[in-house]
């Protein structure tokens, strides 16, 4: 690569600069309510799995075994497929199944069943006797949940959110080739379908910036709220 | 203060057999009195312990505490009456992601009390453990010694009649041991707490208790009378424990 392949690319770019912002614009759009749908719907559903596990607060093989099933069965389904399989429902709920914003219905279904595992899990991690000792106290179910688990499980639960931030800003790539926009489609759109080799290498090195930042501050949140 | 009238919890073994944990057991201790529970490894104490504020259910008998059958009240009362029942633990159980000041206002969040309330009852019962100084410590920041007293000062804050303690000393080296026990004696002297501690050693019996029960195989074997450190027994049992201690 000589000194006149790159002023050509740099050319090329800075002519695409409204395009890259219309790209990042998509993509946070797309990640934010995705991330949105996983952390109000996910991560109740996550507390929902672990306090009907047995022997713990609302222990009920019934609700756990079903709850589940269904989230193994949506995270079953291959991304691509999840997205073209829910696009009645996204045209029902948005009116259109073209946009960020009806991208972000397929994101939403497939981040809450994740989320929802991460935050089983990371609760999981909280031993036994802390929660039992809120209950010798006299807490209500409530205070535990907000008292002890999520304030005891937040660190981790900061880290599951980075892992599923990180996992979804890839999962917009593949949301923006049918129709979705963002960075992804753009490094598709210009590096694979007209061969401009440059404006894909710029916007994955984007992504990459974007993925140190995230783990970064994701990082930096977790250890700070971990006295542990 | 506190009576269990033929209470018995079993337990299912991995292998599918039933354990009983505690058999048919009836046992009285007085407002006021620290009360030993003693026996070796699964004599079923800790599990007695438990049935006093219910975080154990009997699977028959009743278990009341201050006048109250717990066995009988809803899940909102029993929740109430647990407030009048503190409980210390082998292995602390403070929450890791609060100060010191904090886990000790825990209990009294639960109760509704003003945060200013808190506070001052809070700087209290920090005082009465001498842990002034670590109120805004995390427990990570603390020896064993120290995060049982913020335990016993967690349970002693909502003003209980009765404090449970289950093994408080046996994570803890044997000065240090000394020191949780004067603590509790203290608390139970200066406040009248009920005080009801499980422990598999004798040498905390003599040193703080003035009644025990000797519990094998989730019976009562006997009632043992302690006086200026002299353990009354009859018992071969309770004998055996006091040449070990």
């Amino acid at each position: 690569m000589d000194m006149s392949t790159l002023i050509d690319a740099w050319q090329d770019l800075s002519m695409m600069g409204p395009e890259i912002n219309q790209a990042l614009i998509e993509t946070a759009i797309m990640l934010s309510l995705g991330l949105a749908a996983a952390i109000l719907i996910g991560g109740p559903l996550g507390i929902v799995l672990y306090l009907s596990r047995p022997g713990h607060l609302f222990a009920h093989r019934g609700v756990h075994a079903v709850l589940g099933w269904l989230v193994n069965l949506v995270r079953s389904f291959p991304f691509i497929i999840l997205m073209v399989s829910l696009v009645p429902l996204t045209r029902m709920i948005v009116g259109s199944t073209i946009g960020p914003v009806a991208a972000s219905v397929p994101l939403a279904f497939a981040a809450v069943p994740y989320f929802a595992r991460l935050v089983e899990q990371t609760l999981r991690e909280i031993p036994r006797g802390v929660i039992e000792a809120a209950e010798a106290m006299g807490a209500s179910p409530w205070q535990i949940i907000v008292k002890v688990l999520l304030n005891e499980g937040r660190a981790g639960l900061i880290s599951s959110l980075t892992i599923l931030t990180i996992s979804f800003l890839s999962y917009t790539a593949v949301a923006g080739v049918v129709g979705g926009g963002g960075i992804g489609d753009l490094a598709i759109r210009y590096g694979y379908y007209r061969f401009q080799t440059d404006v894909m290498v710029a916007m994955v090195l984007l992504l990459v910036v974007l993925v140190q930042i995230i783990q970064f501050v994701g990082n930096r949140l977790a250890h700070k709220l971990d006295k542990r | 203060m506190i009576h269990l009238q033929s209470v018995s919890k079993r337990f299912r073994t991995p292998d599918g057999a039933w354990f009983n944990a505690v058999d048919d057991t009836t046992l009285s201790v007085s407002a006021g009195e620290i009360f030993g529970l003693i026996g070796f490894s699964g004599a079923g104490k800790s599990t007695l312990l438990r049935l006093i504020n219910l975080l154990e259910r009997p699977d028959s008998g009743s278990v009341i505490v201050d006048g109250q059958d717990l066995t009988a009240l809803p899940a909102k009362a029993l929740r109430q009456a647990r407030q009048n029942i503190g409980m210390v633990f082998q292995q602390f159980n403070l929450l890791a992601n609060r100060t010191v000041a904090q886990n000790v206002a825990f209990p009294l969040e639960i109760a509704g009390m003003s945060r200013s309330d808190i506070d001052v009852r809070v700087r209290e019962c920090l005082e009465i453990v001498q842990l002034s100084d670590r109120a805004d410590h995390y427990p990570a920041q603390l020896s064993g010694g120290q995060k049982q007293r913020v335990g016993i000062a967690r349970a002693l804050a909502p003003r209980p009649h009765v404090i449970l303690a289950d093994e408080p000393t046996s994570a803890l080296d044997p000065r240090t041991t000394q020191s949780i026990l004067d603590c509790l004696r203290e608390i139970n002297q200066r406040f009248g707490v009920t005080v009801v501690i499980v422990t598999h050693e004798m040498g905390v019996v003599r040193s703080i208790c003035h009644r025990a029960a000797l519990l094998d195989a989730g019976r009562v074997v006997e009632i043992m009378d302690i006086a200026d450190g002299n353990v009354d027994a009859s018992s071969d049992l309770a004998r055996s424990l006091l040449e070990a201690a």
